[in-house]
């Protein structure tokens, strides 16, 4: 499997398992979890540094930005404006071009407004960015994501931080099939059986942060998922077994008394 | 204080000293340029112009950079 690469936009990728930095207990059990998961693309989001308490510690002194790529996203976005100007804002604080683009649609379920996300990827597409964009299992919007440029696609299993696993197996196959660009299965995983299904059906790699940040013992899930993903794009590429109605012995019939 | 000048950094009001420019309010707050992305009245500066862009009364300007999140 070592010349299994992801690569996307001309960017080649060791890990097929990108983790987020969020809901974590301190920096040092980031770093630890993010480790131990083997992820090389890390995803952060943009805020107002605090001004008032500088003795706060940055994320980036734990996250080597020389080991992992950065993946800079728009969490929090609800309009095509603002998610523009964090994506501009990302990529002034100086990491690089790629943006995970977040424009969500309802607080409740935080699904994402598919028609402000293709608008907003138009714009950064147009301005240089390397735009991954969070999107619904909705294989017609996937497409008209890659139409405007994203070189790769981004679709939930399940909403943001539910746990609840592929929800629509279905219409992620047909997104892996009908789109000619790298799928990351993003948002929705509860366990290491969930990234291993995902990238079962074809994912090119799984994005994650709640399933990790918030399980009893981070870390040891965080190893679990490395292991799911592996053992999940190994499946893949090995070929399952058809799915058959009736048994087929394995053992032969012949020398049976 | 004649020489003193408002801005509303990251939404608070706070006096600086007139001739202030924008690498001289990260030093003041002890901010790293390197790892910040800096919005002066809604136009997001070019880190290479920081030394240059003396700041005036009212100006608004924000500064941001990355913390932990995934997807919100």
């Amino acid at each position: 499997m070592a010349d299994d690469r992801l690569i996307i936009a001309g960017r080649e990728f060791k890990s097929r398992l990108w983790v987020g930095t969020g809901k974590y207990k301190d920096f040092v059990e980031t770093q630890k979890a993010i480790e131990l998961s083997g992820a090389d693309v890390v995803t952060v989001a943009v805020r107002r540094v605090n001004i008032t308490d500088r003795s706060k510690e940055n994320l980036l002194d734990y996250i080597d930005p020389k080991k992992y790529t950065i993946l800079p996203n728009t969490a929090g976005c609800y309009t095509v404006e603002d998610a523009v100007r964090y994506s501009r804002l990302a990529r002034a604080a100086g990491v690089s071009d790629l943006v995970k683009l977040e424009v969500l649609g309802d607080e409740r379920t935080l699904f994402p407004d598919t028609a402000g996300l293709i608008e907003a990827a138009k714009i950064l597409v147009k301005e240089g960015f390397i735009v991954l964009p969070y999107t619904n299992d909705d294989p017609i919007v996937a497409q008209k994501l890659v139409d405007v440029g994203c070189p790769a696609v981004m679709p939930l299993a399940a909403p943001i931080g539910s746990g609840l696993g592929i929800r629509n197996p279905y219409n992620l196959k047909i997104i892996m099939e009908m789109i000619k660009v790298p799928i990351i299965v993003d948002a929705g995983v509860g366990t290491a059986s969930d990234a291993a299904f995902a990238m079962e059906l074809g994912a090119d790699a799984v994005l994650m942060n709640t399933a990790i940040a918030g399980a009893q013992d981070p870390l040891a899930m965080a190893e679990a998922m490395k292991y799911a993903v592996h053992a999940g794009r190994l499946a893949y590429k090995a070929g399952r077994i058809p799915r058959k109605l009736y048994a087929t012995a394995s053992s032969p019939i012949e020398g049976m008394l | 204080m004649e020489s003193a000048i408002q801005i509303h950094v990251n939404g608070q009001a706070r006096a600086w000293r007139n001739g202030t420019t924008v690498a001289d309010l990260l030093h003041d707050l002890d901010i790293k340029a390197e790892r910040v992305a800096v919005e002066l009245n809604l136009e997001i500066l070019d880190r290479a112009t920081f030394d240059q862009r003396l700041l005036k009364d009212g100006d608004r300007l924000e500064i941001l950079g990355f913390i932990g999140g995934g997807s919100l």
